[in-house]
């Protein structure tokens, strides 16, 4: 088990060494200078020259490179060209909205597709299979920016339960923030729910052919002792997998969803950051979805050996 | 009063009749053989008494277990029989065990469903459970998984948790089928043991003839559903009636005619052949030690000679094979095939692949399902860098007892004794000198296995075929087979005329394996007509 960390926190290292230099060099071959962005088109060359040289865009890329990735390290992600304040500190303000939402859209994933995937599962080619089987093909269907505009004419403007968008902030209170990013997490969670729910039934339909589910059956076990008992834990391994995938694509991919609802989270930050060649801000941005990505990958390979012995090596 | 009382058992699934009207009686402490080829009804028979059949089935007639009505009964009812009045142990122990959870919670929760004990209780007797089926806690302790173990220990496991409560039934299905011969009769061993401890009686289901008539005490013959004959086990073998149960003795000890033409060169020479593969290493930066699967291995195969290489698995069988046939390159030693080099610069050359083709024990997986069966059998063409004529597919088809019309058929419209034909059909096709059959043989009911060892036999005849036949079958190696190569660890132990061999082993393994082969009482099979 200790190996099976050691190997893998190795690897992770190496992943990010590799994503920070890909980062970091795509970006240099993008054309578009910040200085020139900051100051606007009618700016003299030589105050672009200044400004150049206080952000230290002279330097060799190798040098601008080692610099950015120690003050990384350090916790310092730089300054931001465009909003000359400190990018971890915007940076922060983003994530306090768009990590909460991710993990409220995933739980809400889990909660619908657990039950649905089980259900439809346990009643093979029955019609409520059936059902669950078209339902999600069209919960996967949907384009979510549809949806959530749906709900937004249905719960927002005619019924009235939740405001239609914006951002109270978490000092207003913990519930009224929770109510403001539901209608969000809904129209997240519906496509990744389907496909959750569809893996689920899937795999939990090829584990409950399985032989040692006989063997558990012929020890007296009712169909629900041996799906509780043997079947789940063994169904959960692509399971997971799908799960590791969706929390980091939540975290980033949620910004035509901000946008509907003028949430102001990572996903429009970064928009915003492209388009004004704010690459500092770039960057660090996406130095932090990798990072993000590789530690969930990372959680989710250890949360496979923990439920899979076989993965521990032998003893 | 029987334990188990069958009487006139019919079953469908989805509306198709698989049992028709199947009685049998199991008395107490009787071992009772079930013997039959796929489809014949003996596993729906066991799974109709557990009331474990796949969904759409419907039961009529009788069955009563112990005073139990098991077809009335409700199913809290039948789960309650299960694991406690009837254990059940299935064929493939590599599969029966949950991977995911260690040996000792899969015994102990027989124990804590049916009876109401702490689990520190439960995994005390399920220890104990253990150690009568020789997996004692000291050696073996209940924290293992089962990747952990090998199949034959797998088995016991599975063994113990079915006789974890003394059922007063256990149904053993095809128990021993996937083991080693070795282990297979250890198996059985433990089985006769506990039935003697525990006076327990047994439905002992099998294909195997010779597994069982030294065994059960009775013995019920079933084909497409129908018990066809039943008797005494020990005697069955001479007052056997029924025109089938004598084709199945005549079958199982089955002798195809060879006329054996032998020349003196050798076609395939291997010479002091290593192939050895890196062995799981200790520590992270140890050297890495390295585990000979081929260890210095040396033969020869004349022209026109069959020669057959028997041992276990994990003996270094299919590394060899693979070797023979240039899919690896060995570290050491060298393979010549009609004189020229297999292996020559890492590739083997289409020149000498050309004189050799492969038949594998699974016919319907080494076929590619999409493509008709003209093109299935043409695929060795490549070697000759030209396209099948026509009449070459027919030839080819025709010589292995199919039809020419079959060319236009896909693989899954056979049955498995004829694509096992369409196998050795591909392998004929470009006319090779060495055929080498990988367990050819071993997934066939022994009435198709007869009739495919004939056709071996008769292709050998008719084109002058060498054939190296790997099993770990001796006795089908023993029928067919002038000579016999014995492998244990990756070394030749034992080789020598077939014959010989088999009467006067020397080496103390080749003793073992042979002793632990089942044997079949001479049948008097004189009446059966040949069909």
């Amino acid at each position: 088990m200790l190996r099976y960390t050691l190997t893998r926190t190795g690897s992770l290292l190496i992943s990010l060494i590799v994503a920070s230099l890909v980062i970091f060099f795509t970006l240099e071959v993008v054309p578009g200078d910040p200085a020139s962005f900051m100051l606007g088109i009618n700016a003299q060359p030589e105050t672009i020259a200044a400004l150049r040289e206080e952000l230290g865009l002279n330097q060799s890329p190798w040098a601008r490179y080692l610099s950015w990735i120690t003050d990384l390290v350090q916790g310092d992600l730089g300054t931001s060209y465009t909003y000359r304040s400190p990018v971890s500190e915007i940076v922060a303000e983003r994530l306090v909205i768009s990590l909460p939402l991710a993990a409220y859209a995933l739980a809400l994933t889990i909660l619908i597709a657990f039950p649905v995937g089980i259900w439809a599962a346990t009643r093979r080619g029955s019609f409520a299979d059936i059902s669950v089987m078209g339902g999600t093909q069209l919960g996967i269907a949907i384009p979510n920016f549809w949806f959530a505009m749906l709900m937004v004419l249905v719960f927002a403007i005619n019924l009235r339960w939740f405001s239609a968008g914006g951002f109270p902030g978490w000092d207003e209170g913990f519930w009224v923030s929770i109510k403001a990013l539901t209608l969000p997490a809904i129209s997240l969670a519906l496509p990744q729910a389907s496909i959750l729910a569809r893996v689920m039934r899937s795999s939990l339909l090829d584990t409950l052919d399985e032989d040692y589910i006989r063997t558990a059956r012929a020890k007296g076990l009712t169909k629900g002792q041996a799906l509780r008992g043997h079947a789940l834990r063994n169904a959960l391994i692509p399971v997971l997998t799908i799960i590791g995938l969706q929390f980091s694509f939540l975290l980033a991919g949620a910004i035509i969803i901000e946008n509907v609802f003028f949430l102001p989270g990572l996903g429009r930050l970064v928009f915003q950051a492209i388009s004004q060649r704010d690459l500092i801000v770039v960057e660090s941005v996406v130095m932090l979805l990798v990072f993000a990505v590789i530690m969930v990958n990372f959680l989710v390979d250890l949360a496979y050996s923990w439920v899979d012995p076989r993965l521990r090596g032998r003893r | 009063m029987n334990l188990l009382q069958i009487k006139d058992l019919d079953l469908d699934i989805h509306g198709t009749p698989i049992l028709k009207g199947v009685s049998l009686e199991i008395g107490e402490g009787e071992i009772h053989g079930v013997i039959g080829e796929s489809g014949s009804g003996k596993s729906m028979t066991a799974l109709s008494v557990m009331q474990l059949l796949p969904e759409g089935s419907a039961c009529r007639g009788e069955i009563h277990l112990d005073g139990m009505s098991v077809l009335e009964a409700s199913e809290p009812d039948l789960c309650r029989m299960r694991g406690d009045a009837v254990g059940m142990v299935f064929q493939e122990p590599m599969t029966a065990l949950n991977p995911l959870q260690t040996i000792g919670a899969q015994v102990a929760e027989t124990i804590r469903i049916h009876e109401d004990v702490s689990q520190a209780e439960a995994m005390a007797r399920a220890g104990e459970v253990l150690r009568r089926c020789e997996l004692p806690p000291e050696d073996f302790p209940l924290r293992r998984y089962p990747h952990e173990l090998s199949g034959g220990q797998r088995q016991r496991v599975v063994i113990a948790i079915a006789i974890a409560l003394r059922p007063k039934l256990l149904i053993a299905d095809e128990p021993t089928t996937a083991l080693d011969v070795t282990t297979q009769a250890e198996i059985l061993q433990l089985i006769q043991q506990l039935v003697r401890e525990d006076g327990m009686s047994v439905m002992f289901i099998t294909h195997d003839l010779a597994v069982v008539t030294g065994l059960a005490d009775r013995i019920s013959i079933m084909r497409h559903g129908e018990v066809v004959e039943q008797g005494d086990g020990a005697s069955l073998h001479r007052s056997m009636t029924h025109p089938y149960t004598k084709a199945l003795f005549a079958a199982s000890s089955h002798q195809p005619e060879r006329a054996g033409q032998r020349a003196e060169t050798p076609l395939l020479k291997v010479d002091a052949l290593v192939r050895s593969y890196p062995a799981a290493r200790r520590s992270l930066f140890g050297k890495g030690e390295r585990f000979r699967a081929v260890d210095g291995v040396s033969f020869e195969i004349k022209k026109g000679e069959s020669v057959g290489l028997v041992g276990e698995s994990g003996c270094g069988k299919s590394t060899l094979t693979r070797a023979i046939l240039g899919l690896e390159a060995a570290q050491e030693g060298s393979i010549h095939l009609d004189g020229a080099q297999v292996l020559a610069g890492g590739q083997a050359s289409a020149e000498v692949r050309r004189k050799m083709q492969v038949v594998f024990q699974d016919p319907y997986g080494s076929f590619n399902p999409r493509h008709k069966v003209a093109r299935l059998v043409a695929e060795p063409f490549h070697l000759l860098g030209r396209k099948a004529t026509e009449a070459e597919i027919d030839e080819a088809l025709t010589s292995v007892g199919l039809t020419s019309g079959d060319k236009f058929k896909y693989i899954h419209e056979f049955s498995g004794g004829q694509r096992q034909r369409i196998a050795i059909a591909r392998a004929l096709i470009i006319k090779p000198e060495l055929i080498i059959l990988d367990e050819a043989v071993s997934a066939l009911d022994v009435s198709i296995r007869a009739q495919i060892l004939d056709l071996l036999a008769d292709l050998s005849d008719t084109f002058g075929l060498t054939y190296l036949f790997i099993s770990h079958d001796l006795s089908v190696v023993r029928a067919i087979t002038d000579r016999v190569l014995v492998m244990k660890q990756g070394k030749i132990v034992e080789q020598g005329p077939s014959e010989a061999l088999f009467s006067n082993p020397q080496h103390p393994y080749t003793q073992t394996l042979i002793e632990a082969v089942p044997v079949l009482p001479d049948a008097d099979i004189s009446q059966v007509e040949t069909t």
